[in-house]
């Protein structure tokens, strides 16, 4: 279900093509050959090794299971990407931000994040990326990527988000 | 930004005026004590005239009548009812003209301008037997109009109801503005009924869990100042904020000791987080849990001897109270959902938590040893109980469901409640409002 409701976003945001929420929503899909994609539409100069790069072709964030922060099979494969991609740039270095959805407490939804972040970070670690080049941020249920109060959109806000910095 | 409230206001040395030693009540007061550990009882007929004297009497009573009538206990009888007139009650109290009301208790007093400052003096009554119950004078810098309301208020609410009150106290929040996702978070004190707000930062750094010192004159909070998410102690005087203690990673949760001494608080260490206590005069840490799980959200037992916190090192969230020298945990929460936020009752009788609940958030209370359980109130969503000094009343904070996809219709705002489940109202602020905590009485 959830997948099926992120890959339409995904779609949509690729057609759309580029307001920053968006972008967002396309990372959502993680998908591998969006890199193709988003060249034949014609997406303008995306600088190598830079946020919109790793937003358009690889996907920035991985996404969460309620009060989970085991990283989910289809966010595996994200991860092992972003760690392709920072071995293809290395003088790149990014912060890992966990973030939960709003059901829970505040500050038990900070920790949490951070435990998400540091679930992230651990994959990218094991796929080879030097832990120094990955840091970690929580910003619990205080910064959602969706704004509605649904579930749709707490799966969205369930997430770690990779930022190059 | 900062202003002094501490030292600002000399109260006279609060006289007791002449009281006929026939009138003085012996402990408590005659007619009028209720028991305000029992649940609901009818709130007290109490008629508050205009002080006399001309200037802030009128607004002195209006404040007086609104604490008390906030309090769910006391019910002032309205103004257009009264018969004598505030100028003669503050002479000479015509009981029968009182009593005919429905009025139990009157108050009456006088302003007199000393030049900037202020002398007022209030005599409480009870009606029936026809006796003073209490007299005092406060003398403040005009300014300070409001707060000589409130220590009024605290006066007669703890000689009529055999507790201490709690309205001269204040309550420091997050003032939230902006769409969800760029929300800008600015600490923000008032006074307990909402006035005199002030805004303590500008906004350009996040903030969240803000939380008095027992002096009321700093404050402890978390904050993402450089992007770094650290808590900070903050000086309500000086405005000054610093970093508190050396954690190369994040640190959330704070809270003060009763002493003012120790700040427990909790870190972020890989998957875990974990208690630490924190001395506020060398800076030294000493960690306090070691669980494998998320630890957050300690607070002390009033008397400092133990420490209740929030932890799903079972699996999901649940209360767990430790010595305060750390060591072994035990669950006391084992309702149905999870549980959050817990926080001692300054009275040590309660520990008051959010529960969440078959998709509700709903804010209860139980006995350290976890029985009594009981939920006063639930819905969408709510959070961060604070109590107010007395035990008696708590405030949190309550959201409204966002009715749309771009966050329409989400709200969040400061609520207050008795301990015995009932007068919930809205604490009205400025903006959207979050993570309350409420001062001790201030002196």
């Amino acid at each position: 279900m959830n997948m099926k409701i992120l890959g339409a976003l995904g779609a949509l945001a690729l057609l759309a093509a580029c307001s920053s929420d968006e972008a967002t929503n396309a990372a959502a899909t993680g998908a591998g050959g969006s890199g193709g994609l988003a060249g034949s539409a014609g997406l303008g100069a995306v600088r190598p090794g830079s946020q919109e790069d790793l937003v358009a072709n690889v996907g920035d964030r991985v996404f969460f299971d309620t009060d989970s922060s085991q990283v989910r099979g289809d966010g595996r494969g994200t991860l092992e990407r972003q760690a392709a991609w920072l071995a293809r740039y290395p003088q790149v270095a990014v912060l890992v931000e966990g973030h939960a959805d709003e059901r829970g407490t505040r500050e038990y939804n900070l920790a949490l994040g951070q435990r998400r972040a540091n679930s992230a970070r651990d994959l990218l670690v094991a796929n080879g990326v030097s832990g120094q080049r990955v840091q970690t941020i929580s910003y619990g249920k205080d910064r959602p990527a969706a704004l509605g109060s649904d579930e749709a959109s707490w799966a969205q806000n369930r997430r770690a988000v990779t930022v190059v910095r | 930004m900062m202003t002094t409230h501490r030292r600002g206001l000399i109260l006279g040395g609060a006289a007791l005026l002449t009281v006929p030693a026939t009138a003085r009540a012996q402990g408590s007061a005659p007619g009028a004590v209720i028991d305000i550990t029992r649940a609901r009882t009818d709130p007290i007929p109490i008629a508050v005239p205009a002080l006399a004297g001309g200037g802030r009497g009128a607004d002195i009573s209006r404040v007086i009548q609104a604490n008390l009538r906030n309090s769910g206990l006391f019910r002032p009888v309205d103004n257009a009812a009264f018969i004598q007139s505030a100028e003669a009650a503050a002479a000479t109290p015509r009981f029968q003209d009182w009593r005919v009301i429905g009025a139990n208790a009157l108050v009456t007093g006088r302003v007199e301008d000393q030049g900037g400052r202020l002398r007022v003096e209030f005599r409480l009554w009870d009606v029936l037997p026809e006796q003073q119950i209490q007299g005092t004078a406060f003398t403040a810098p005009a300014a300070q109009w409001r707060r000589i309301a409130h220590l009024i208020s605290d006066v007669i609410y703890e000689r009529l109801l055999g507790e201490k009150g709690y309205f001269d106290t204040r309550i420091v929040y997050v003032a939230e503005s902006g769409p969800r996702d760029r929300r800008t978070r600015r600490l923000a004190v008032m006074d307990q009924d909402g006035e005199n707000n002030r805004f303590l930062t500008d906004g350009s750094f996040q903030v969240l869990s803000p939380r008095f010192h027992p002096n009321a004159q700093q404050i402890v909070f978390m904050s993402y100042f450089q992007n770094q998410p650290r808590v900070y102690l903050f000086d309500m005087n000086s405005g000054r904020q610093e970093v508190l203690g050396q954690f190369p990673g994040m640190t959330l949760s704070p809270r003060f000791s009763p002493d003012g001494r120790t700040v427990v608080l909790s870190y972020a260490q890989g998957g875990d987080a974990n208690i630490y206590a924190v001395d506020v005069g060398s800076r030294g840490s000493r960690q306090l849990t070691s669980g494998g799980g998320l630890d957050v959200s300690p607070c002390y037992s009033p008397d400092g001897s133990q420490i209740v916190f929030n932890s799903d090192r079972g699996g999901d969230q649940q209360l767990y109270v430790m010595s305060a020298g750390g060591g072994a945990a035990r669950r006391i929460s084992f309702g149905r959902g999870r549980y959050a936020t817990p926080v001692w009752s300054p009275r040590g009788d309660l520990i008051a938590f959010t529960r969440i609940s078959g998709g509700q958030f709903g804010i209860g209370v139980m006995r350290p040893d976890g029985s009594g359980e009981r939920i006063l109130t639930e819905g969408w969503g709510m959070e961060a109980p604070t109590f107010a000094p007395n035990g008696r009343v708590l405030a949190f904070y309550r959201e409204t469901r966002a009715s749309g996809s771009r966050g329409q219709g989400y709200s969040a705002r400061l609520a207050q409640i008795d301990i015995a489940g009932f007068n919930e109202r809205q604490i009205v602020t400025p903006t959207d409002a979050t993570d309350p905590s409420w001062s001790p009485l201030l002196d």
